[in-house]
């Protein structure tokens, strides 16, 4: 029983994002209605996000800011005492990317409700097929 | 970091992102949204990512919850799931 | 269909949980992850580009040509946005709605009338009806410089604290997103109108392709800042610095724009003539 509990104890952070990206993926999915799928979309990337940023952790580190830096003097820096920063740099990217993303997707529901007056996806099949 | 305090975040992570998708009213599905961002903005303060938190901090709960607003404001708030 | 998308779910689920067996450690120093090319931003991020915060000097410098694309990809957002939903209408609207402010009595005028005399005390409101708010009012009208104030020193102090360019640039855009929601739309649109907003846009793209195509002009690779060094009359290593802070600043000035299109666009669904 002991190894079992201990490597449930190792895993159990990246198990509890991937249910929570199985969580978007499921909203995109089975909702029925545009808004929540939109939102689903926002949960599943924000989800990757969490994920990246978990694999740069270490363990008693500091953030990535040297202090007293400035001028001449520089101490030595430990690489090993300093959290990674690279995925930070691309989620930086992805969470803008996120954002761009979720202005066209709204822009592009409103201009379905000017021309179906609904936000129901069976109800706008119904109204196309007639 | 201090386990307990993650593991009770990403607890109400979980629970609020759910609660997202699962509400019939569009403008609470649209403010539990926010509340699951910032919460995720706190996650990643706790694991030394600040410049990431801090770009989340004012995208995802700040910019982002006023486009949702606005959007349901143009369309309609009542949802059949 | 449901049951369909549920097993799909599942088992994408239960084979990225088979995939975490031979994830290393949470928090491992040696972990693949932290062991190829991070270690040298770390350590010569000071001594190559003088900048204490290492993420700015890898998204501005190291990284910078992922950057601009980021940039025109935001940049085409909020063109796409404006080509979806706007509405040119050059016909004037059909009635004005009105407000006398001492009284709160609101009257109507339609087509052709005009405004009746001494009429200082009146102001236009929306067709969704709200009250006066003069807390509201006169409540963002002060906090509202301080937050742009806040907005500029983000930007300008990204070299050694969190923040840089996007956070600036998103909370500059916030600032001018509650103008327009204490006030009206229409007011907002006479301080920054979607023109200029579009303009502003893509010069901040162009000061920051604009940069790198002065590096290749000046001799050194596109984005190699060090060129800069002869241009401003310093040595590489704060000609590097200084090209930070300038692409920083192309960045805040499409973010920014991009963000306040983006709420003119959907508050009023294209028409850009009353939003929240």
């Amino acid at each position: 029983m002991d190894p079992v509990i201990a490597f449930i104890i190792a895993k159990y952070n990246y198990w509890m994002y991937i249910i929570l990206m199985m969580i978007g993926l499921c909203g995109m999915i089975i909702k029925k209605n545009l808004i929540k799928k939109i939102i689903g979309m926002n949960i599943f990337q924000t989800a990757i996000i969490l994920f990246y940023i978990s694999i740069a952790a270490k363990k008693n580190a500091t953030i990535p800011i040297i202090a007293h830096a400035h001028g001449d003097g520089h101490a030595a820096v430990n690489a090993a005492g300093i959290i990674n920063p690279l995925p930070h740099v691309l989620m930086l990217t992805a969470i803008v990317v996120a954002v761009a993303t979720l202005g066209v997707a709204l822009a592009l529901a409103i201009k379905i409700y000017r021309q179906y007056h609904t936000l129901e996806e069976d109800e706008i099949i119904s109204q196309i097929r007639e | 970091m201090i386990w307990q305090l993650e593991f009770i975040i990403l607890i109400l992570i979980i629970f609020s992102g759910i609660g997202a998708l699962m509400v019939k009213d569009l403008l609470g599905a649209g403010i539990l949204f926010s509340a699951y961002s910032f919460m995720m903005c706190l996650l990643w303060a706790i694991m030394g990512a600040v410049d990431v938190a801090f770009t989340e901090a004012s995208v995802g709960a700040g910019v982002s919850t006023v486009l949702f607003v606005a959007a349901i404001f143009r369309t309609t708030r009542r949802s059949k799931d | 269909m449901k049951t369909f998308g549920i097993i799909a779910v599942v088992l994408c689920g239960a084979l990225l949980i088979y995939g975490t067996v031979d994830f290393p450690e949470w928090g491992d120093p040696a972990s693949p992850a932290s062991t190829y090319v991070s270690p040298y931003y770390i350590e010569h991020s000071i001594p190559d580009t003088s900048v204490p915060n290492i993420v700015t000097a890898i998204l501005a410098d190291y990284r910078g040509y992922d950057t601009m694309f980021e940039t025109a990809v935001v940049f085409a957002a909020g063109i796409a946005c404006i080509f979806l939903l706007r509405i040119e209408k050059r016909d004037s609207p059909r009635s004005r709605l009105y407000r006398h402010i001492p009284t709160g009595v609101t009257i109507r005028i339609e087509q052709g009338g005009r405004l009746p005399e001494g009429s200082r005390d009146l102001e236009r409101i929306d067709s969704v009806w709200v009250p006066y708010d003069l807390i509201i009012k006169t409540g963002c009208r002060l906090v509202i410089p301080f937050i742009q104030l806040f907005a500029l020193y983000v930007i300008a102090h990204g070299h050694h604290s969190p923040g840089g360019g996007f956070q600036g640039g998103v909370i500059f855009g916030a600032a001018i997103i509650l103008y327009a929601l204490a006030y009206d739309l229409r007011t907002a649109q006479t301080h920054l109108p979607i023109r200029t907003s579009v303009l502003l846009s893509s010069t901040g793209v162009l000061i920051y392709a604009g940069t790198g195509a002065l590096c290749l002009l000046l001799g050194a690779n596109f984005l190699n800042y060090s060129a800069l060094a002869g241009l401003l009359g310093v040595d590489p290593v704060t000609a590097r610095s200084h090209g930070i802070l300038i692409v920083e600043i192309g960045v805040a000035l499409a973010v920014m724009a991009v963000m306040v299109g983006l709420y003119y666009i959907i508050s009023s669904a294209g028409r850009l003539d009353e939003g929240l």
